[in-house]
């Protein structure tokens, strides 16, 4: 018998308050190497808060979350819903900066950054600055920035949103890639029911504010590709994830 | 190559031809206002004299601008940092920028002492240039992009990496359009600084200005102003130049 993969992003009963506003959990959840589970919810559900928690950005009031290396950094990579790059760097000097700051030198930060950006497709862009590219090719820029320091986790927090609909769906593509090539153990949060199904082993549906998770919908292991998303399996988890967050509706 | 417009070109001629002419036509005393010819004359007579005398102001005034970056720069980050700081001492600067210079001048020199003239001189001049340089620097340390700032957290940056990779590049283009006014502004405190001082002893321009006035040689006041209002432009040129260079 094959052993489960190893836990990569956990959480245990975390609470996250904001003064006296309860705004997530209680909430468990674990994520292990090699799998992407999606958080899909309503607007100010706490899901933004979650991952923020478990990248290390904020405290929780109770209960424990954790991101595990595994040989890699301990920081896990994060793709925030801004491509927040530094518009005086270069494409390449921006994803180098989480090497930069944790003082690999420069000939390797250079040399990794290039590897990271030609991961994403963008090997001919390392000295455009960031107001010369396109919103896509930016998030592109964004995620070679948060796999650089080679990662065990990576966390998104609705990243492509704001993209088209075939860029997007390069982008889940890049994710997905990733995710298979490096183990990774994928987080990744969006409001789109379409995504949440391409790309997610599981889904969890989160309930409105203070967020729990409500209801955890797996998603057959096949080939993401085009004929999935034509297939009854596909249909059949968008109609199951739909259910849950329709029946949020009604009882608010 | 840049193209250069030749219309202010022209213009400027035109007005110095007429300047020429209408002088010369209603034969105005030259004591009340010399005609271009006069003026270019008076330059190349005397500038043996206004030449030194312009070096000496230049200095006087870069040596300013460069006290008043650093030091912007520094109070600046001081109150970035401490913002209770900023409170409370964030009104009384800027009484001080409001009150005219001239009116602090006398103190100044009375503190200074008569006989240090140039001391008298920079701080009055670092008085009037450091507020650009604080507020614009000020400004661009508070203009760091939140999603950039949660990032260099995420990675645990350090204050110092902080400093250099995050807020000083976002401040640079505030900074520099700070640096640009002040540029102007110490030429003219120390023109003022200069005029109040009343002495000689630095041998800036502005007192060969107010010679030249009390000897009736319009010209060679002329000549001084115009060489005050080439330095204003060189310094306004070279700034130009260097935020071309950080844009690009």
């Amino acid at each position: 018998m094959p052993t489960d993969p190893p836990i990569r992003l956990s959480a245990q009963q975390a609470c996250v308050r904001f003064g006296t506003l309860e705004a997530l959990g209680p909430i468990d959840l674990s994520v292990r190497a090699g799998e992407c589970v999606v958080l899909l919810g309503p607007s100010g559900c706490g899901k933004s808060t979650l991952l923020a928690a478990l990248a290390g950005l904020q405290a929780v009031a109770s209960g424990a979350v954790q991101a595990d290396a595994a040989g890699g950094s301990d920081i896990p990579g994060v793709v925030f819903q801004e491509p927040n790059l530094m518009n005086w760097a270069t494409a390449q000097d921006n994803v180098a900066l989480p090497l930069a700051l944790a003082g690999v030198d420069k000939v390797e930060r250079l040399g990794r950054a290039q590897k990271a950006l030609k991961q994403v497709g963008l090997a001919t862009f390392s000295a455009a600055y960031p107001r010369t590219l396109s919103g896509g090719m930016r998030m592109r820029v964004a995620l070679a920035r948060a796999l650089v320091n080679e990662p065990s986790a990576l966390l998104l927090d609705e990243p492509f949103a704001a993209i088209d609909e075939l860029g997007r769906r390069a982008l889940d593509d890049l994710v997905l890639g990733a995710k298979r090539d490096q183990n990774l153990a994928v987080l990744f949060v969006t409001h789109s029911v379409d995504e949440a199904v391409y790309l997610a082993d599981r889904i969890l549906v989160l309930s409105p504010r203070p967020g729990r998770i409500m209801a955890e919908i797996a998603v057959p292991h096949v080939p993401r590709d085009p004929a999935f998303l034509t297939s009854p399996a596909f249909a059949e988890a968008a109609a199951a994830a739909r259910r849950v967050l329709s029946a949020q509706l009604v009882a608010a | 190559m840049n193209r250069i417009d030749i219309a202010p070109i022209l213009a400027g001629l035109a007005m110095l031809a007429l300047w020429e002419g209408l002088t010369r036509f209603f034969q105005v005393p030259t004591v009340i206002l010399p005609p271009p010819s006069a003026i270019g004359a008076a330059l190349v007579e005397r500038g043996p004299l206004l030449l030194p005398a312009a070096g000496v102001t230049m200095g006087l005034a870069l040596t300013a601008l460069a006290i008043s970056i650093g030091l912007g720069t520094l109070i600046a980050l001081i109150f970035a940092r401490v913002p209770l700081l900023e409170r409370s001492l964030g009104p009384y600067a800027l009484v001080l920028q409001a009150t005219p210079i001239v009116a602090i001048a006398p103190l100044v020199i009375i503190w200074t002492g008569i006989e240090n003239p140039r001391r008298a001189i920079l701080i009055l001049a670092v008085i009037v240039a450091v507020f650009p340089v604080l507020t614009s620097a000020l400004a661009g340390l508070k203009a760091v992009d939140p999603g950039l700032d949660r990032l260099f957290r995420l990675h645990k940056a350090s204050s110092t990496q902080r400093f250099l990779r995050l807020e000083l590049p976002t401040a640079a283009p505030f900074l520099l359009a700070g640096i640009k006014t002040a540029a102007g502004l110490s030429l003219v405190g120390v023109v003022v600084a200069e005029f109040v001082a009343g002495t000689g002893a630095t041998g800036g321009l502005s007192w060969r200005l107010v010679e030249a006035g009390n000897r009736l040689e319009t010209a060679t006041m002329f000549a001084a102003l115009f060489l005050l209002a080439l330095m204003g432009l060189a310094l306004n040129a070279v700034l130009a130049l260097i935020e071309k260079r950080i844009r690009a």
